[in-house]
């Protein structure tokens, strides 16, 4: 499956004192996969766009923090 | 306390919406010239840009000075609010 | 020239007096990878570049002071009222000491900008890719201040910052596309 985030596993050493982070992530945005953009890409309305950050819907990813992710992290 | 009007920040979102959507084109023409559907878009934006811009102007005052906006009597360009104000 | 528009690119708002918010942020105002460096980096770049990518540094260059403006407002907010005390529990009392509540080009450890920030090698390739890093790097700023952030109506316009960096880094790397494409040869989609 297609994801925008990807995931890895460090090492978790007994002798870390930190609670370990057993899986991490990062962002791997739309831009990345893309290529040259091709034309007549779906686009947003004028006032979605503004919201979103894009025209194109092809690159919005919004990026939510966990806490906003735990309340859904719907954009307004 | 001096307050800013509801249609103020309406009017003003109608035109940060079609002006995003110009920002939006112009990036993408510059590395697409030759698109002509998205020319079409950017000069149909541009004509609805006009309406939005006259409509602000009419109530709130000049958008742009040196010349880009006319002038009300007194000079009203430096009057706030300024964007971060509001 | 340049003509100002009494306008945010964005409605900028955020949810509370929050000093310490605006200590984070001011890393996007006079940081490394912050929105000032953007600016001057592609206004600079212009003139040792190939005139195909002339307009597209100009238009983005020129976006940036926008999101300057934005990021200055997110921060005039958050401190707007803000007392000697509130700035100093916010780890700013440094900086309230040498400039009140005004903005300062500085990152969020209070080292003023410089132009060691930014780079113009002169070669359109070395300049291009320095771009597309410094969009990632901005975008990679926003989502660690958006995991500090707990103001939903600040990472709101963050969130509209960091979608710009992807769309900024969309066009640079077509702009490198362009300039590497054989010379004569019609462009197809």
């Amino acid at each position: 499956m297609f994801t925008l985030y990807k995931t890895w596993h460090p090492i978790a050493s007994p002798f870390d004192p930190c609670k370990p982070i057993l899986e991490k992530t990062f962002s791997t945005p739309p831009n990345l996969y893309i290529g040259f953009q091709p034309p007549n890409l779906p686009q947003f309305s004028p006032q979605e766009a503004l919201r979103a950050g894009t025209l194109w819907k092809a690159f919005y990813d919004p990026y939510f923090n966990p806490f906003e992710l735990a309340k859904g992290g719907n954009p307004r | 306390m001096k307050q800013i009007p509801p249609e103020y920040y309406q009017i003003m979102e109608q035109l940060q919406a079609v002006d995003f959507v110009l920002v939006e084109l112009t990036l993408y023409l510059d590395t697409h010239p030759d698109d002509l559907e998205a020319i079409k878009q950017f000069n149909h934006y541009v004509k609805e840009r006009k309406t939005v811009k006259k409509a602000f102007e009419s109530q709130f005052g000049p958008l742009m000075q040196y010349g880009h906006s006319y002038s009300g009597h007194p000079w009203n360009w430096n009057e706030p609010p300024w964007p971060w104000q509001v | 020239m340049w003509i100002y528009e009494k306008k945010l690119q964005y409605p900028v708002r955020v949810s509370t007096c929050n000093p310490t918010l605006a200590k984070y942020l001011v890393e996007q105002y006079g940081g490394a990878d912050g929105e000032l460096s953007a600016a001057l980096r592609y206004l600079n770049q212009r003139y040792s570049i190939p005139d195909k990518v002339i307009g597209l540094l100009t238009d983005i260059g020129t976006e940036e002071f926008a999101h300057l403006e934005m990021i200055a407002t997110m921060i005039y907010k958050l401190t707007k009222d803000a007392t000697p005390e509130m700035m100093k529990a916010a780890g700013l009392g440094d900086h309230y000491a040498i400039h009140d509540n005004a903005l300062y080009y500085e990152n969020s450890s209070g080292v003023p900008w410089t132009a060691t920030y930014i780079q113009a090698k002169g070669d359109p390739i070395a300049d291009l890719y320095e771009d597309i890093a410094a969009e990632e790097k901005a975008r990679a700023t926003y989502q660690w201040i958006i995991n500090l952030s707990d103001d939903p109506d600040l990472n709101d316009g963050l969130r509209f910052l960091r979608e710009r960096e992807i769309i900024h880094s969309q066009r640079f790397m077509e702009a490198v596309e362009i300039l590497k494409e054989e010379q004569g040869k019609k462009k197809f989609f």
